[in-house]
């Protein structure tokens, strides 16, 4: 899923204040699961900001829009929308942005900081798995993905700084390429380890410039 | 200067060629466009060392480019070791890197992941690393070899590095750290320089393990030697990831009377052990901030290098 904080408040406030009437919605997906872009996080936002004097006599609608990513699930919020001066958007970066593309004329505020593709570790807490790079490597390294969880990006194994397993930049991040050897060698697959990767193609990744995807079939079954 | 159009032979691949002891050592850069600095560092090591490493912005703090303090330490009369890490630069800037290194007659190339730059003073910065050091070392070996750009494309008058990288042999986990010196040395790695060699009986077991693999035979081994001046810089040197210093030496600065020359006697005792090694070719000494004690080290330790500093052919 797509992992999200919540902006700090101050920073909402100041976006906000020109406005009287707020809708603030939130999307019913990934960051519903990770707790911070939700039904019910969107309620104690709207408890939060009702509080604030510089806010005093802003009026504030909270609907939940199941996928800000989708044009379909909007149609149900068009008066809220057309009701609101601006929209305080607790959708991912993808789900703002949408939102603004669907109402070019609207300010859609964003309330979140989109940080990454990741798991539930723990209750509240989440990692990074993927970095959507383009061109998947899980196969040779023992389905733990070096671009996204080594921080250095290495594709032939770690750099001499780690100890203990962990990072060297960090003591809490893990240092991926002792996971991956842990599992291969658990999996008596180390010798996946012997091929040297050559320097990796970026381009599928964003340094291709901004990817679009098209998939023909599902033309050829609309037709 | 060495003349541009011939191709030479760097004075360190000579050195380790003919089997002499190999000793280098650094020059840090400074954080200043003064290259009297590297003036001054060079001319503490000038006919005393084969060879001396000069840093890429070590610790990701910024620092006057290895590129250009290497050419000035050329000029000096000292040959360098052009450190360059994929921290910095993407394939674009490491390669047009090398043809400017080498166009200004540097011979020495060590490839290195580099430390990340949250360690550093810039932790703001964009992390690069769009080849890590096994692809660098490949891609060095491939324009010397080959006379092939990345890309796979041919190029003229493509840079011979005489090729170095670093290993580690206290990080985990070993066997991998193994597999990953032996793919640096199949990407084309000639020489090699080890992390700083505190716990010699811990070295003296991976070489062991090194040379029943024939590795040695493949690469020249260098171990690093660190030389630290107080207690203070030697348990700062233990907090250094990847970094394994035995309590006992740590104790011995302790109760030591005169710090620097426990710390001179300690560097010289690990020295001794490690010429007893078989299948090391020589040390690489570094004296973080406290270069100028290089040279005594060098001489109370025997190994005053006999050759004539002037490397040109």
């Amino acid at each position: 899923m797509i992992v999200a904080e919540q902006k700090p408040i101050e920073e909402i406030v100041q976006s906000i204040k020109p406005y009287k009437k707020l809708l603030i919605a939130a999307c019913g997906t990934c960051v519903t699961v990770c707790m911070t872009g939700g039904e019910k996080e969107a309620i104690e936002l709207c408890t939060l900001l009702e509080l604030v004097s510089e806010l005093e006599g802003i009026q504030i609608r909270v609907k939940t829009i199941e996928r800000q990513c989708d044009r379909e699930f909007f149609v149900d919020f068009e008066e809220d929308i057309e009701w609101a001066d601006a929209v305080l958007s607790m959708g991912c970066g993808v789900g703002v942005q949408f939102f603004a593309e669907l109402y070019p004329g609207k300010h859609i505020v964003p309330a979140l900081n989109t940080k990454f593709f990741g798991v539930t570790r723990d209750v509240g807490y989440w990692t990074e798995f993927c970095q959507g790079c383009g061109e998947c490597l899980l196969e040779k390294t023992g389905g733990v993905c070096p671009v996204a969880r080594c921080s250095k990006s290495l594709f032939n194994g770690p750099c001499g700084g780690s100890s203990d397993g962990r990072c060297e930049i960090n003591p809490d991040i893990e240092c991926a390429w002792q996971i991956i050897y842990d599992r291969l060698k658990a999996q008596n697959r180390l010798d996946l380890l012997l091929e040297t990767l050559p320097p990796r193609d970026w381009s599928s990744s964003r340094d291709g410039g901004p990817r679009s995807l098209r998939k023909s079939s599902v033309y050829l079954e609309v037709d | 200067m060495p003349s541009l159009e011939n191709e030479y032979i760097s004075g360190l691949q000579r050195a380790y060629e003919s089997g002499e002891f190999v000793v280098t050592a650094e020059i840090g850069p400074p954080m200043s466009s003064n290259a009297s600095h590297v003036e001054k560092s060079a001319d503490v090591l000038r006919g005393v060392v084969h060879a001396a490493n000069v840093t890429d912005n070590q610790t990701s703090i910024v620092r006057m480019s290895s590129l250009a303090a290497s050419y000035i330490g050329l000029t000096r009369g000292v040959e360098t070791i052009l450190q360059m890490t994929c921290r910095d630069r993407n394939r674009i800037a490491i390669q047009s890197d090398l043809l400017g290194a080498y166009a200004l007659g540097l011979r020495n190339l060590l490839c290195l992941s580099g430390d990340h730059q949250s360690l550093g003073n810039h932790p703001q910065s964009k992390n690069v690393f769009d080849l890590d050091s096994i692809q660098l070392i490949k891609a060095v070996a491939d324009m010397k070899n080959h006379s092939i750009f990345i890309n796979g494309k041919k190029g003229k008058n493509m840079p011979k590095f005489f090729i170095g990288t670093t290993t580690n042999p206290f990080a985990d986990p070993r066997e991998l750290q193994i597999i990953r010196l032996k793919k640096k040395i199949e990407a084309g790695a000639q020489f090699v320089q080890t992390q700083a060699i505190y716990d010699v009986d811990s070295f003296e077991s991976w070489m062991s393990e090194v040379r029943s693999l024939g590795l040695h035979n493949e690469v020249y081994i260098q171990a690093g030697i660190l030389v630290n001046k107080s207690l203070r810089s030697m348990e700062m040197t233990k907090k250094v990831s990847g970094m394994s210093i035995p309590d006992e030496l740590i104790e011995r600065m302790r109760n030591s009377e005169n710090q620097e020359e426990e710390g001179i006697t300690i560097a010289l005792e690990i020295i001794d052990r490690l010429r007893k090694i078989e299948g090391l070719s020589g040390i690489h000494i570094m004296a973080v901030g406290w270069e100028k004690i290089v040279p005594t080290i060098i001489e109370r330790a025997g190994l005053m290098p006999t050759f004539d500093s002037n490397h040109s052919d």
